[in-house]
């Protein structure tokens, strides 16, 4: 994921950062996944609000967990009023 | 490379005569460098500057905002502020109150940020002393500030007015500090010139503009400048992977100071008629001497008309002023010195346990030569302790009795102090 | 396939166009309307809740900003070279004076408009600081700030004590609290100290508004950010922000905990407005109405480790010294507040 570090005469001026940290995947960090159980998920959009790392996302129709970056905290499963999601070992979960 | 444009020179009628003591002369300087920004805190003996300031921006003669801080660490962490937001900023201090914003000064060095400081060289205490030595400017020398030292009233305005081009220089990007002696020069009254006020605007181009960066996230060159339509983030955490590497940037940008306070110090000899030596170091008769006395700030006057005086009497004596103290001139003050016999290094100031700053740099300078001068370090003037001609003399036989002898008995001399 | 385009983009607004976006409570709307201000990737704990007090306050916010930091778990965790999570233009520059540096932009702002050179009508200026940085090394600059009267928003992310250096105890960790410079000993039980009440000294300033809020009560919070940019002048807001690795609880309940620190009274939610005096807000003001609502101080510390200490039998003397520091302030505050039931 890292590429080699740049040397001084490349790098910006000032220090200014030059990388997003979407380039930085912290979807590694977690052991425990998120599943949302679309069936029960009535689209309050609280876990879309409440995630700490911006990795729920809505597209118009549903709320999905980015898995890039989703460490696994499991505030959404927490706070979802009707327990739609539930929180799954990563060791277990597929894909 | 651009072409130079030929400055026409002011004709003296033109430049206004007025009676100031040194602080007004900053002020009057500031007032004219279209600043957006001066944030500020009082200490003795520097409160003129900003007190004087007070009263333009209270008038309305300017369109700088005045931040009244609460100490001089927040005078400096608001110039940072408000110099990453693109304004031209400008502090003012002296002694403890330069302590207090000590950690600042290195973090506007490194977010090269070219604020300017002008700084009323005083002692630091304890004891509390009010008076002029040069312990708080060497205490920042190593903060990668540009550190320019002035003889007289005139030089303070006409170096402010500099400071703004030449830390604002592409090349340069970084912060300078003014510095003019406490008392001697900052409530003593002398007569300067100042230039119009759009010819002021001119030399320094206007209001500030920022550098442009690369940045890939961006993907493309834009302002370095806390701009909402380029989202840039000032003051990162480094790791050990790159610190290093953005210090380097610093060191690089100091190489290019000297060329650029140069340049300046020559356009302003273009523009008014003045120039100080070649901008980083202020010469007399040193071609031929066999002693030679180092100084900074306003004592350098004391020195050259002790220097005359002994010149009339057949000594081959000469000085040397140091305007440029950093980045420090090695080159210069080796090619300068190589063959003199002695050189006596002024300092008002010392570092405890070593010797004087100044003569730290010029033994440095001096080393690689093959043939060296012999040195002697006078720490002279601390706590604002008055360096008359007499002891100037003194000094100037003792080295020329030194040159003599062809052995330095005592490397670190005290002058003016008694036992 | 071609690669979808990210979700998450900078958030810029041109130079010249003005900009004025309304204050969106509805969550679908927020969603499609509002980008947040902090991109993924940043290295906060997994569950801390001061990313979720800077996303709710960047949705409240009305064009364009620039947001300040002092040193602390946010300012580190989202610049980690050559990385940045900030979607804004942002600062840092020391630990105690990001007060002073929000003022020097501020400043600038106003220099540069005035002389015909700032590209938009307005830019709003909002700090976000630790109670670190606010408390201790940074009240100087904060309370100078508020004298000057800058129109800075400053909005305090209160983890009660300096976790971004391993949990040491501040003016703000609460009493009877374990940090690492103030042990659970056999013979000092946590922090000997009540917390420093910061927010009613920013009232003592006659700032033009303050508010305390939690990133649970999210409408209530995100009302309170958008008023404190709209005052004229400085704004104040103390936004509890749960640690789980301070405050030793599970990483799912950071949002628990705030409505618990609310529920029982430990951190009551009110705002004072200058010229109207204190008003409890939403839950606390709920409570103040039906007293019966107010929880029992055990239910805000069971769940913390923290205060595991305070919950042994032989410390029942201890636990009632703390219900009786957050009653007392409480009572304080209805005794003070303008819309509490007299």
């Amino acid at each position: 994921m890292a590429s080699e570090p740049r040397g001084w005469k490349v790098l910006p001026f000032a220090a200014l950062p030059y990388k997003l940290s979407l380039e930085y995947k912290t979807g590694d960090w977690r052991a425990l996944r998120p599943i949302i159980d679309y069936n029960k998920c009535v689209k309050c959009m609280i876990c879309w609000l409440y995630c700490p790392d911006m990795a729920i996302l809505w597209d118009g129709e549903n709320v999905r967990i980015n898995l890039d970056y989703c460490k696994g905290c499991g505030i959404c499963a927490h706070e979802c009023p009707v327990k739609a999601i539930k929180m799954v070992p990563e060791t277990e979960a597929e894909g | 490379m651009a072409e130079a444009k030929s400055i026409p020179r002011i004709p003296l009628e033109k430049q206004t005569l007025i009676a100031v003591n040194g602080d007004e002369a900053v002020a009057y300087a500031v007032k004219q460098s279209l600043v957006d920004v001066v944030a500020a805190y009082p200490i003795t003996p520097q409160t003129i500057i900003v007190e004087k300031f007070s009263e333009f921006v209270a008038n309305g003669e300017v369109h700088t905002e005045f931040v009244p801080v609460e100490s001089e660490h927040s005078a400096m962490s608001a110039c940072v502020g408000a110099a990453a937001a693109g304004a031209r900023a400008f502090t003012a201090s002296a002694a403890n109150g330069l302590a207090l914003m000590w950690e600042i000064l290195y973090i506007a060095a490194s977010l090269r940020l070219p604020i300017v400081f002008a700084v009323v060289n005083r002692a630091l205490s304890a004891p509390i002393n009010i008076h002029c030595d040069h312990s708080d400017a060497y205490g920042m020398r190593d903060s990668g500030w540009i550190q320019l030292f002035v003889e007289n009233s005139q030089e303070a305005y006409d170096t402010t007015i500099q400071a703004f081009k030449i830390g604002e220089d592409p090349k340069v990007q970084l912060p300078v500090a003014v510095n003019l002696d406490g008392f001697f020069l900052s409530h003593t009254l002398e007569n300067i010139r100042m230039l119009p006020d759009e010819v002021v605007h001119e030399f320094l181009g206007g209001y500030r503009k920022p550098v442009k960066t690369f940045v890939d996230y961006l993907g493309k060159e834009v302002d370095v400048v806390l701009d909402p339509a380029n989202p840039l983030s000032f003051g990162p955490l480094d790791l050990y992977d790159y610190y290093f590497e953005h210090k380097m940037h610093q060191i690089e940008a100091m190489k290019n100071v000297p060329e650029v306070v140069r340049r300046v110090n020559e356009e302003w000899y273009e523009l008014t008629g003045r120039k100080y030596g070649d901008g980083v170091l202020d010469t007399y008769a040193v071609e031929d001497a066999d002693v030679v006395m180092t100084v900074i700030g306003s004592t350098a006057g004391t020195v050259r008309h002790v220097a005359k005086k002994l010149r009339n009497k057949g000594y081959k004596v000469g000085m040397i002023r140091i305007r440029m103290f950093r980045p420090f001139p090695f080159n210069e003050i080796r090619d300068l010195l190589k063959d003199v016999k002695v050189v006596g290094v002024m300092d008002r100031g010392i570092s405890f346990g070593s010797y004087g700053p100044s003569f730290m740099e010029i033994n440095t300078a001096l080393y690689d030569l093959s043939e060296r001068p012999m040195l002697v370090n006078y720490v002279y003037g601390l706590g604002g302790r008055d360096a008359p001609p007499k002891d100037i003399e003194k000094a100037y036989m003792e080295l020329l009795e030194t040159a003599k002898t062809g052995v330095v008995k005592e490397r670190l001399k005290f002058l003016g102090v008694r036992e | 396939m071609t690669e979808a385009k990210s979700p998450y983009e900078l958030i810029r607004y041109e130079h010249g166009k003005k900009v004025q976006q309304p204050l969106i409570l509805n969550l679908r709307k927020l969603a499609e309307e509002r980008k947040p201000i902090l991109l993924p990737g940043h290295r906060l704990c997994a569950g801390c809740a001061a990313p979720l007090i800077v996303k709710l306050a960047g949705f409240a916010f009305r064009g364009p900003t620039i947001a300040v930091s002092a040193t602390g778990c946010v300012e580190v965790a989202t610049t980690i070279f050559p990385f940045t999570s900030w979607a804004i233009p942002w600062i840092h520059n020391a630990f105690e004076n990001a007060a002073a540096t929000a003022s020097g932009i501020e400043a600038a702002i106003k220099a540069m408009k005035k002389s015909g050179r700032l590209p938009y009508d307005h830019i709003d200026v909002v700090v976000f600081a630790g109670d670190g940085g606010t408390f201790d090394i940074g009240l100087q600059a904060l309370s100078g700030m508020a004298e000057r009267g800058h129109d800075v928003l400053y909005i305090l992310y209160d983890n009660e004590a300096y976790m971004n250096t391993g949990i040491q105890r501040s003016g703000g960790t609460p009493p009877f609290a374990w940090t690492t410079t103030s042990p659970v000993g056999s013979v000092i039980p946590g922090k000997p100290q009540e917390k420093k009440p910061i927010a009613d000294i920013m009232v003592a300033h006659r700032m033009p508004y303050v508010a305390t809020a939690t990133p649970a009560h999210w409408a209530d919070f995100m009302r309170k950010v958008r008023k404190g940019i709209e005052v004229d002048g400085p704004a104040f807001i103390h936004a509890l922000s749960s640690c789980n690795r301070g405050w030793r609880h599970e990483i799912n309940v950071a949002l628990e905990i705030s409505r618990r620190a609310v529920d029982t009274c430990y951190f009551p939610l009110w705002e004072y407005i200058r010229g109207k005096g204190y008003l409890l807000t939403d839950r606390s003001l709920a409570i103040a109405r039906n007293p019966k609502l107010k929880q029992p101080v055990e239910k805000f510390l069971e769940l913390q480790g923290r205060f595991r200490h305070l919950l042994k039998p032989e410390n029942r003397h201890l636990l009632k010294q703390f219900q009786e520091y957050v009653d007392a302030v409480w009572e304080d505050l209805l005794n003070r507040a303008v819309n509490a039931p007299k």
